[in-house]
């Protein structure tokens, strides 16, 4: 089946999945987003159980996506895992640092014995949710404004110096922090992880203290992702983007690259445009009216909207990891996937993720079926 | 840096030994304690006895501290393939990069959606979806063990790949051959299998500390009984794959063989060390760290036979891999680095003719790396290129030596304590031998010191190697300053340290409170 694909489509075919996992670890960060909130809605002991307990049920999917994100990532890019991950060593430190110490902090925090202290762990849930998501997005952010790393195949025969990719800064990769067109996409992140995970909250807890405040912060948070979102996306349509001719592979920057891209891919364009339009319908509506439904929209839309961005920094003959040390070195979905063969490889596995898809919803459905409450809580044997 | 910087590579060396060492505390329990809940709960699905759902639901929450912790180490462990290792990235992401893959989709989510089902599900879920849940879970913590020990083993075995020189890396040519290479197969049976007998100890340690106590008396017979069931048959297939693991290193890494026997002069009817210590020789230096045994207890001629299924066969030494032996055809490792540079300079002359556009010698220069001689001969020692001295190629021999010898004796040790745990359970003797109670106790952590060494047996033995004659470990570093690893070593050494602290504690203090609603006091 994959083995009569070209190369291109193949590469294309990762390149998608990518970015769908990626989309839906941005969605699925509403559970970081929340554990930023719990100390806004939670204002006694027993409210932020409930809502811890809301997000710890839900936190190992965020986990797992991220997980295999950085598989995929590997197994058909390995030439960004090489140069990102070895490169902008202090960025993915940081964030891998976070959600080390978030996977302890729900089974712990409740515990009997608990050395640390309830409040250390709510500490680790806090740091996770402000800095997971913001260096996160800011990581993406480089997509589309660059990094300083050279790649230099020649040098695996250089017994002095065989390291292919090197970082051009001392900084590996907090310099991207001060790129504010990279910081808006990071705090775009931060505010839409509160916003989903206050549309959680509002659809998933039965407790009228937690969510009435709830819905008073859902405008002050999704007030300030339109807000750095707008800028973002501002700022992504009139920049110059980072393109390469297909038949020579030369990178040339190109005035207004990515509006282009979604115009010439339309089903980019129309899944951005569903999907902004979808994130603002939920939150409108929710923000306008007692409807506790809003995720179904919101969630959805900013996968859309998420998929697209990433599909206009690959897509359209994109390199979607530019090199700002050497336009040349930078990665293009061509030049720095896997192999043919490891690719087929892996499509027959993808093969599996609708499979995964469907016992993840079922699952979801069977478990969270009632509303998390008190009453739920205390007949809980598993407690976070 | 201009080059290769010796101090970060044994600081990445570190923080990834770190990594894998923390991981490796909290892995194996999941692994055996997944099934053994199953089995309890199956039970209980079975039988309706109220009692089981206890016994499964006491054992489900040690699992669930465990298992926290052990996720959150493991997600270092991938991503360190890429922030301390990139050359290795690019040089196998190929191969590598697949299996990793494969892990997330096919095994970690089956583990972290059932999870929730098995932890949350008891009241919202039927029985029998509930207890298909916990057998999914348990599918899935073995199925992730599988898939990153088939990465492990290729690291061991490279198979299933050619070199490309236009990319200067390898890439899969049968994934098959890759999945299903024997040592694989056999290094994941041997793995998951010494995962199942460490958590048949723990389970049957923390049941004698309730006897001991004279609390949770039937909880804790019934545990031991299935635990020693479990841990028997683990055995047998543990120590059966062990002594398999015996001929695929002699085929594959004889130096690895020949430093943990501490070997140095290969012979005919070569014996099986026993016991035994190493002092240093009297050719002792430090460029020269060679070794002798102050005393030692031979079973003659079983290495041998363990090897190459023969009592007289011939097992090369240390000094016969380093040296060669043109008796046995053994190649000398300075011949290896020649034909190694070799290799290289033809890929660093193709790198040249490419740049320069002379596409005939390009060409030409090409299809060396498709003829067999050239393969075979030359590029299969790619990676002695990379080295200075014909001794660097010698592991650590006394920590090879200690920890095989270390793991090999508990292995057989844990065999016979599982036997005699079970005869005591069907002779009603086992509240009355205290000894074997407490020494339960102390076995569990005996059962953690064999799995760690079987890893530092492991990776510790294929040292130079990342990538067994391929890719030496001080190539495969990423370009970053050692010191920057160093802070980073310290701070995930003292933030792993903290959670193994905590976790302990709340693991310690779940144990003591029991099952939330007792366990009947009588058998």
């Amino acid at each position: 089946m994959f083995e009569s694909l070209s190369y291109l489509t193949l590469q294309q075919y990762w390149w998608i999945i990518i970015s769908l996992l990626g989309s839906v670890l941005v969605f699925l960060l509403f559970v970081q987003g929340g554990q930023t909130l719990i100390y806004t809605l939670g204002k006694n002991e027993d409210e932020r159980t409930v809502i811890v307990n809301a997000l710890g049920r839900k936190w190992e999917f965020t986990f797992t996506t991220l997980v295999t994100f950085g598989g995929s990532l590997f197994a058909s890019f390995p030439l960004f895992y090489s140069a990102s991950f070895g490169g902008a060593y202090w960025m993915w430190i940081i964030i891998l640092f976070c959600f080390v110490i978030q996977a302890v902090a729900y089974e712990f925090r409740s515990k009997p014995g608990n050395l640390l202290g309830h409040k250390t762990y709510e500490a680790f849930l806090l740091l996770n949710g402000i800095l997971g998501t913001t260096l996160l997005g800011i990581t993406v952010g480089t997509f589309y404004n660059g990094s300083q790393f050279s790649v230099n195949f020649s040098n695996i025969v250089n017994p002095g110096n065989p390291i292919i990719t090197r970082w051009e800064t001392p900084y590996h990769g907090l310099e991207a922090i001060i790129n504010l067109h990279n910081l808006s996409l990071g705090f775009a992140v931060f505010f839409l992880a509160r916003t989903i995970a206050l549309l959680y909250f509002i659809r998933s807890i039965e407790k009228a203290s937690i969510i009435k405040k709830a819905r008073q912060q859902l405008i002050i948070n999704a007030l300030p992702f339109l807000v750095f979102f707008i800028i973002f996306i501002t700022i992504l349509f009139i920049k110059q983007g980072f393109a390469y001719n297909p038949e020579t592979n030369i990178v040339t920057l190109e005035k207004y690259k990515y509006i282009h891209n979604l115009i010439e891919m339309p089903v980019a364009g129309i899944l951005f445009v569903t999907g902004t339009l979808l994130v603002v319908f939920g939150i409108g509506k929710s923000v306008l009216s007692e409807y506790a439904g809003g995720i179904w929209f919101t969630g959805p839309g900013a996968i859309m909207a998420v998929f697209s961005l990433f599909i206009i920094a690959g897509f359209n003959n994109t390199a979607y990891y530019p090199s700002i040390y050497n336009l040349q070195n930078s990665l293009t979905i061509e030049n720095s996937s896997s192999s043919k063969y490891t690719l087929i490889v892996m499509s027959y596995v993808s093969l599996l993720i609708p499979f995964v898809f469907a016992y993840i919803y079922y699952t979801w459905k069977a478990i969270s079926s009632k509303k998390i409450n008190d009453s739920e809580i205390k007949k809980e044997t598993h407690i976070y | 840096m201009d080059a290769i910087d010796i101090s970060l590579v044994n600081w990445s060396r570190g923080q990834f030994a770190l990594t894998a060492i923390y991981h490796w505390i909290f892995v194996p329990l999941t692994l055996g304690l997944s099934f053994i809940i199953a089995f309890m709960e199956t039970i209980y699905v079975r039988t309706g006895n109220e009692e089981w759902k206890r016994i499964t639901k006491f054992w489900m929450k040690i699992f669930g501290i465990n298992f926290a912790i052990g996720v959150a180490t493991g997600i270092i462990l991938e991503f360190e393939f890429g922030t301390n290792w990139s050359n290795y990235s690019w040089f196998v992401g190929d191969i590598f990069g697949a299996p990793l893959a494969i892990e997330g989709i096919m095994a970690f989510f089956l583990e972290a959606t059932f999870i929730a089902v098995m932890f949350f599900g008891w009241n919202k879920v039927s029985k029998k979806f509930h207890l298909a849940s916990t057998w999914l879970v348990a599918a899935g913590t073995n199925l992730s063990g599988l898939w990153i020990l088939v990465a492990n083993a290729w690291m061991q075995y490279p198979v299933g790949m050619h070199f490309n020189p236009d990319t200067a890396r390898n890439e899969m040519l049968n994934f098959w051959e890759v999945f299903l290479s024997p040592v694989a197969i056999n290094k994941f049976i041997h793995t998951i299998t010494s995962g199942y007998v460490l958590a048949s100890i723990f389970v049957i340690g923390v049941s004698s500390w309730f006897l001991i106590k004279k609390r949770e008396i039937f909880m804790a017979k019934r545990s031991m009984l299935i635990s020693s069931i479990f841990g028997i048959t683990s055995s047998i297939v543990l120590i059966s794959s062990g002594d398999s693991s015996a001929r695929f290193i002699t085929d594959i890494q004889p130096m690895k063989l020949a430093a943990i026997e501490g070997l140095y002069e290969g012979k005919k009817g070569t014996g099986l060390i026993l016991l035994g210590a190493l002092g240093k020789s009297e050719n002792y230096t430090d460029d020269n760290k060679t070794w002798k045994y102050s005393f030692k207890i031979e079973i003659p001629k079983l290495l041998s036979y363990m090897a190459h299924g023969n009592f007289n066969a011939y097992v090369p030494g240390i000094n016969d891999l380093v040296n060669g032996n043109p008796e046995y055809n053994i190649i000398s490792v300075q011949e290896k680095i020649e034909r190694g540079r070799y290799a290289r300079n033809i890929l660093a002359d193709l790198k040249k003719a490419k740049d320069s556009g002379n596409t005939l010698k390009y060409e030409e220069l090409k299809k060396k790396f498709h003829d067999p001689d050239f393969k075979e001969n030359y590029f299969r020692y790619f990676g002695y290129g990379f080295l200075n001295n014909p001794g660097s190629i010698i592991p650590n021999v006394p920590m090879s030596f200690y920890s095989f010898h270390i793991m090999v004796m508990l292995g057989f040790y844990f065999f016979l304590f599982f036997i005699i745990i079970l005869i005591c359970l069907f002779t009603g003797k086992i509240d009355k031998w205290r000894w074997l109670l407490r020494l339960a106790i102390i076995s569990v952590p005996l059962s953690y010191i064999a799995s760690q060494a079987g890893w530092v047996v492991s990776e510790m033995g294929r040292q130079p190697w990342v990538i067994q004659d391929l890719l030496p470990t001080v190539v495969a570093t990423s370009h970053i300053d050692a010191s920057t690893v160093q802070v980073t070593f310290w701070i995930f050494a003292v933030l792993f340290t903290v959670l193994l602290i905590a976790e302990l504690r709340i693991m310690f203090r779940q144990i003591n409170i029991g099952p939330k609603y007792g366990g009947k006091e009588h058998v």
